[in-house]
């Protein structure tokens, strides 16, 4: 501690340290935040069923989804991503999943949402497997810190099925 | 900047780092926002900086007082005490 640059390069070390332990703990805090997000999402309308020219079932469906996940943002939150999957059962796989529609809410103002959209992305089995089908809606959220640990939940919504025709 | 000055501007900027980490943290989480402890801990870093990189006149005083040259020639060292020729030659003097 002798000289000036003696002193600037403990102070600048012990500092980063200091800042490390800061973001560790800001990561540790969000163990401890109450989370009790909800959602509910329905389906408004089939728009569209059909087997497409090569074979493969495709449908275009509008929904209505509501969802609460301002519980989700901490203080050490920079964003949350969400997205709403269909989920079913085919004989060849026991999960298939499939994005219809995805979010990036950047702050809690945000968060308390109802958007009624047509699937962001096209939904379509690999294969000729959706006629009738019973299929769960699923909304997924990884949120994003802005230091430490991401984490992700979800809240799977089942009871959903697809008309026995074309359409 | 003398011993104890060192000394003291450890312990000073180890202190200042801490409290204002805590006192960062603390206001954040109260707060709900991650922007206001990264503030202040950046203010903490600054007034520390200020306070103990530059060597101020605080420091200095404990200079380290060094005996006058006229005080070593009243207590010579012991080894010339103990040689025959130099007590000889102290004597002489």
């Amino acid at each position: 501690m002798h000289s000036f640059g003696y002193r600037a390069n403990a102070l600048l070390t012990f500092s980063l340290t200091a800042l490390a332990f800061i973001c560790a703990i800001a990561s540790f805090s969000d163990n401890f935040s109450n989370q009790n997000p909800s959602a509910e999402i329905q389906i408004v309308n089939i728009n569209r069923f059909k087997k497409q020219s090569y074979g493969n079932d495709e449908v275009s469906l509008t929904l209505d989804i509501t969802a609460d996940l301002q519980s989700l943002f901490t203080w050490n939150t920079k964003q949350v991503f969400a997205f709403v999957a269909a989920e079913y059962e085919t004989p060849k796989n026991s999960l298939n999943q499939v994005s219809l529609w995805d979010a990036i809410i950047p702050d809690k103002e945000h968060a308390k949402f109802r958007v009624q959209t047509s699937n962001k992305y096209r939904f379509i089995d690999q294969g000729h497997n959706l006629r009738g089908k019973e299929f769960n809606l699923t909304l997924h959220w990884h949120v994003m810190p802005k230091t430490g640990k991401m984490f992700a939940d979800k809240i799977v919504m089942p009871g959903y099925s697809l008309p026995d025709a074309y359409k | 900047m003398d011993w104890q000055g060192q000394k003291v501007v450890e312990q000073l900027m180890q202190i200042l780092l801490v409290i204002s980490g805590v006192v960062a943290v603390v206001a954040g989480y109260a707060t709900e926002s991650f922007r206001t402890t990264m503030l202040i801990y950046a203010g903490g870093v600054v007034l520390a900086t200020m306070i103990t990189v530059p060597n101020w006149p605080f420091y200095n005083r404990h200079p380290l007082k060094w005996l006058d040259p006229s005080e070593v020639e009243k207590h010579p060292k012991p080894q010339a005490v103990l040689a025959v020729g130099s007590k000889k030659k102290f004597s002489k003097k």
